[in-house]
């Protein structure tokens, strides 16, 4: 294998760099940014409030819901403002990531709403997405059993390569793309995708190469959410 | 004495957080059980008490239990109740025998008691598991508050904002002249002789708020509250 | 009817008698719409679906001058099922539309470059409709099912300089490389079970699909629904899915990979 056989010169098992900010949207209940690389994720979170229409309350849990949306600017080519297909997949992807991790029999009849936007999109957008979305949830005080990690896992031909850029997806002579989520305190994998091919050995290891990031990811959000609070409760 | 050692034990804490391992441990209120650990559901402060753990919320959105005081806006008026919006998951009911000391008939216009945009402070009197919230006038001190100023903050600071034993919301009376009702929903109620003294003591809610988890707040306050009679 | 099921579901039983890795029978009739270039009906136990194939000529994309295309849509027919509303398709019936589609377009299950006519100006392109027309649980399994069987039915139809001459078909077969195939699971409790009916699907917590290509390779996954699965549940299924493959490769007539 040579050295670097990744465009931007990273290791097989190297993401990219993360960055965190809580609170960029004060109107919310919770909210973070979550930067990968050049991948640009805002989660804001409302709730939990009343679910209208009515008919669709769940007497004895609450709802969790998802609003994926793609800026136009945010890719090369511009999209029509609006949900697209892929837009509304992706709500319920991520809305499905995420609701196991929320107490929602805490919420009957309620709905938290869950809202990503992707400025910038440079591959990995639902991974980011589920990444600020874990945050803003716990930035909400929403009750969780745990902090998300979100990360696409993949191959380069026969190399098993983590976080995948938009250069490597684009990559001509083939990509497996998966991006995988995963909550350490639940051991779950709570979103699964495969777009590609890859032999089951490779599989097996992307998964588990995924399953370790996603650990590194919800203790890189653990730390981000502890210093936002810092300055007061060491005194 | 027993405050300071208590304030220390307080960390900051994630949602999965392990608080401890062992089935001599208690869940408090913002934490579960899984298996032998306890484990926090929200970020917040851990408290130990003995073997029960709490967490106490940094954040949070209001849930109305039974007992709770708090201030609400009438949202609309109907037959024999009102609506209330208490700024909880869902509106509260004012029932036309709930409302108030004196006898209310039915057929009455319920608007010469409470109209729309009216301010009340009511107690909760009933929380059912489907969030039906019934509210309760009947004790001298529920009324509808006419003059005064109104501000909403985080729910989960109002004990903070209140302090043990009173001590923050007495020292912000004494410092600032004004009366303070304090929601438990997050509404606060300042009444001053003057406009000043009431936006002293909005500034002084404000502060608070956004430095609840600081130690030795309540000195602070005074020395702050000072500061800001001199500057103005 | 929740509660039930989890009960029986620990036990390794299911509501309608079989196993935890129980797979319906599966049934296939190709060419039964004579309009379509190619097309079939799959049932698997109660749940049948129709898939036709269109073909039509066109200009290539700029960046694949000689590249055909693949598109493959699922609707939401109101026949199917009493519990469908009207309206456009909800995010559920998109999700499994799309997860229909990559598990088909994404196996490279046609070589696009032999549906090429001229390079830069006429390419094939090919379209793929499934309707579904009883629904007793895993359209996805079906409907991919049912798209596989009508691809590898159809014949192109014969061309005229520019012109597509409908109605006249050629024996020439689709260029197809290798046989995606996808098996479903869904988890209900602590029970997971490969192919749902109605009733698992709708209380089901989570959902994966799994496509495969070949004995070694996967080629798709969708993991669906607000719960989730554990790492060594996920390789369970996997391994599974290899071996449900030899049955629905014998399903559709093709030899094993």
């Amino acid at each position: 294998m040579s050295k670097s056989i990744r465009p931007d010169g990273r290791k097989v098992d190297e993401m990219r760099e993360a960055k965190i900010e809580l609170g960029v949207i004060p109107n919310a209940n919770g909210s973070a940014k979550f930067t990968m690389g050049k991948t640009v994720a805002i989660a804001a979170v409302y709730g939990p409030r009343e679910l209208h229409p009515r008919r669709n309350q769940i007497a004895d849990k609450g709802l969790l819901r998802c609003n994926y949306d793609l800026m136009s600017f945010s890719v090369s080519e511009r999209k029509r403002p609006g949900p697209s297909r892929r837009d509304k997949e992706l709500s319920l992807v991520i809305a499905n990531a995420l609701s196991s991790l929320v107490f929602l029999d805490k919420f009957p009849k309620q709905v938290i709403d869950v809202f990503v936007e992707i400025p910038q999109a440079d591959a990995g957008t639902r991974c980011a997405g589920i990444c600020a979305a874990s945050l803003a949830l716990a930035d909400a005080g929403i009750p969780m059993r745990g902090l998300t990690g979100s990360v696409s896992a993949g191959a380069l031909g026969e190399t098993v390569v983590i976080d995948l850029d938009k250069e490597e997806e684009d990559w001509e002579a083939g990509a497996t793309d998966m991006p995988v989520t995963y909550c350490p305190k639940t051991n779950l994998i709570t979103s699964l995708q495969l777009d590609g091919e890859i032999s089951k050995k490779n599989f097996f290891n992307a998964l588990e190469l995924a399953i370790g990031k996603a650990k590194e990811l919800t203790d890189m959000q653990e730390k981000a959410l502890k210093e936002n609070y810092k300055g007061g409760s060491e005194e | 004495m027993s405050e300071e050692k208590t304030i220390q034990e307080r960390k900051v804490v994630i949602p999965g957080e392990t608080l401890a391992t062992g089935m001599e441990y208690l869940p408090g209120h913002g934490t579960h059980r899984v298996n032998e650990e306890i484990r926090a559901s929200w970020l917040g402060l851990s408290e130990y008490n003995g073997s029960v753990i709490k967490v106490i919320p940094l954040k949070g959105a209001y849930i109305p239990r039974e007992g709770d005081r708090v201030i609400g806006v009438i949202a609309d008026v109907s037959y024999s109740s009102w609506d209330v919006n208490v700024f909880g998951p869902a509106n509260a009911m004012l029932g036309i025998g709930d409302a108030s000391r004196s006898y209310i008939e039915l057929g009455e216009d319920l608007t010469r008691y409470y109209d729309i945009g009216d301010y009340i402070y009511a107690e909760v009197s009933k929380v059912s598991k489907s969030m039906f919230i019934k509210i309760n006038m009947k004790d001298k001190m529920f009324r509808k508050l006419n003059t005064g100023l109104t501000v909403k903050i985080s729910p989960v600071k109002v004990p903070r904002i209140i302090g043990k034993k009173g001590s923050m919301v007495n020292l912000l009376k004494e410092e600032t002249g004004c009366t303070f009702i304090v929601g438990q929903n997050g509404i606060v109620w300042i009444k001053g002789e003057t406009r000043q003294q009431e936006l002293l003591a909005l500034k002084a809610i404000k502060y608070v708020e956004n430095n609840a988890h600081m130690s030795g707040l309540t000195d602070t306050m005074k020395e702050k509250i000072k500061e800001w009679k001199q500057n103005e | 009817m929740k509660e039930y099921i989890k009960l029986i579901g620990a036990e390794g039983l299911r509501i309608d008698g079989r196993k935890l890795d129980d797979y319906r029978e599966v049934k296939i009739e190709t060419g039964v719409s004579a309009k379509a270039e190619g097309s079939a009906i799959v049932s698997i136990g109660n749940s049948k679906v129709i898939a036709g194939v269109k073909m039509e000529v066109g200009e290539p994309f700029s960046d694949t001058p000689d590249e055909g295309g693949l598109m493959v849509g699922v609707e939401q027919a109101l026949i199917a099922s009493a519990k469908w509303e009207a309206g456009p398709p909800s995010d559920e019936m998109i999700e499994i539309a799309r997860t229909v589609d990559r598990g088909i377009r994404e196996s490279k299950m046609v070589d696009f470059t032999k549906l090429c006519v001229t390079k830069g100006e006429l390419v094939w392109r090919i379209l793929i409709d499934i309707y579904p027309l009883n629904y007793d649980g895993n359209i996805i399994d079906a409907s991919s099912l049912a798209a596989v069987a009508a691809l590898l039915n159809a014949r192109f139809p014969k061309l005229d300089g520019k012109k597509v001459v409908y109605g006249e078909a050629t024996d020439k077969k689709l260029p197809i490389n290798k046989i995606p195939l996808t098996t479903t699971f869904v988890k209900i409790g602590d029970a997971v079970m490969v192919d749902p009916n109605d009733d698992e699907e709708e209380l089901m917590d989570s959902r994966l699909s799994i496509s495969t290509t070949g004995k070694d390779s996967i080629n798709a996954l969708q993991k669906s629904g607000p719960g989730g699965f554990t790492p060594d549940e996920v390789k369970d299924m996997i391994e599974k899915s290899f071996k449900i493959r030899k049955v629905l490769e014998k399903a559709v007539g093709v030899k094993s990979a």
